[in-house]
């Protein structure tokens, strides 16, 4: 019930209802997603989607900072 | 696919693993809360790989599991109601009431629908105007703000054929439950990164001091599990109760402020009961009273007595990691996804459901 599924924000728009809606790519499958809560949204983010809407962006920095911590694991 | 595959590398696995028994020197029991965090566990055989003296418990993160038999009785109540077409996600149409499924009460003629989001039953209610579009909302703290958007929206569009059953429920009550439990020895937490990408985790800091326990909050790959394994351990084994973040990449300690301000501008926290646990306090959401015209608890009537459910399911002890899906007499044999005797069979997040698909385990009975 709490999947959430990283995807690329390729366009945004708002709708009749003064909704925030953005096209997002998973892996070449486009949906639209409510980007609401997403104050500084824009095109090229990466969010995670839960049931139609964008959670949170994904922080590219701090994704590649958990893989350095497991290559450096070993050293420690 | 970017943000996936990266944490799936068997040689960051093996690494992370390889750590782990470097530090370990007790028995830990490590609790994981989030059902889809289980269903990773089984997939990729983690447990296989991790060192016997990690025990890892599976919570009871599975909201289609813990939603009460009263509510699924209502949904089917309401799903007969004259012009009603009633919504909800999936897993939820699967699961048991006290006499049958909202499936089942669709073979017999009830009107209900599969939605994927709560943005489609505002579209049907659009679409549908002499309809009543009830939606059947269920989840954490994850999903809820998804509903509570939807109400606002029905607001603004004029809807008034939109109504939602709301059965949401909260975690860290749940948690606490679990550690003031006499029967559930825990040593450990994982947290469940989605719900603390809506609501942070600074819920979780007094939680981990007052219980001595500590809390990781998780992403949902295998090696994000492993990662949370490894930080939850090394601080037990250096004798530190805190909350750490592994999910950095998606979770703010603050959480996502918005999407907290739509859930707690919309619902109230209430007592709410748990199936196969009982009632635990604040663990609910109600509609506030400003919504109650789309809350269909209020607006339609319903007869909520339910009789005694007489079954053989071991689902309460399931879900607070008391027992394992596999100490079930029932597991594989009179319980299966098809036939199943509780919810944690259907759900896609249920545990006995991880047990059933990914079986690697034997079973003890």
């Amino acid at each position: 019930m709490c999947l959430a599924i990283p995807g690329r924000v390729i366009s945004i728009s708002n709708t009749d209802t003064e909704s925030k809606i953005a096209k997002v790519d998973f892996g070449g499958v486009i949906r639209e997603v409510c980007v609401d809560w997403i104050p500084d949204i824009k095109i090229g983010d990466y969010v995670l989607v839960h049931v139609g809407f964008a959670l949170n962006k994904l922080d590219e920095k701090e994704a590649e900072e958990i893989l350095n911590t497991i290559k450096n694991l070993e050293e420690n | 696919m970017k943000f996936i595959d990266e944490y799936r590398n068997a040689d960051d696995s093996k690494r992370i693993v390889d750590k782990i028994k470097n530090i370990l020197r007790h028995n830990w029991y490590i609790m994981e809360i989030c059902g889809g965090q289980t269903h990773t566990i089984l997939k990729y055989r983690l447990e296989e790989i991790l060192p016997e003296k990690i025990t890892l418990l599976h919570g009871p993160g599975c909201p289609v599991c813990v939603t009460s038999v009263e509510f699924i009785d209502k949904a089917i109540q309401l799903s007969f109601h004259k012009d009603v077409i009633l919504t909800s996600y999936g897993d939820m149409l699967r699961v048991p009431g006290t006499k049958y499924s909202l499936l089942y009460s669709k073979s017999i003629g009830a009107n209900v629908k599969t939605i994927y989001s709560p943005i489609d039953a505002l579209k049907l209610a659009k679409d549908y105007p002499d309809k009543k579009i009830i939606f059947f909302a269920i989840g954490f703290e994850t999903t809820a703000p998804a509903t509570a958007s939807s109400i606002i929206q029905a607001r603004k569009m004029g809807l008034k054929n939109f109504f939602v059953l709301c059965a949401h429920v909260l975690v860290p009550p749940a948690i606490e439950i679990l550690l003031k439990s006499q029967l559930t020895k825990i040593d450990g937490i994982i947290a469940a990164g989605h719900v603390c990408t809506v609501m942070g985790f600074k819920e979780y800091i007094p939680i981990a001091k007052k219980y001595k326990v500590p809390i990781v909050v998780t992403g949902f790959e295998p090696n994000d599990l492993l990662l949370g394994i490894f930080m939850t351990v090394k601080q037990l084994e250096e004798g530190r109760y805190d909350v750490e973040n592994q999910y950095k990449r998606a979770v703010r300690e603050e959480g996502n402020m918005s999407a907290k301000k739509i859930m707690f501008d919309v619902f109230e926290v209430v007592d709410r009961k748990w199936r196969g646990i009982g009632f635990i306090n604040n663990s609910g959401l109600k509609i506030k009273k400003e919504f109650e015209d789309m809350d269909a608890e209020k607006v339609f009537s319903l007869n909520t007595q339910i009789d005694e459910i007489d079954t053989e399911c071991i689902a309460g002890l399931i879900l607070q990691g008391i027992k394992k899906p596999v100490d079930c007499l029932n597991f594989a044999r009179k319980c299966t996804p098809e036939n199943p005797l509780g919810a944690p069979m259907v759900s896609s997040e249920g545990s006995c459901n991880a047990y059933y698909k990914f079986g690697s385990v034997k079973i003890n009975n």
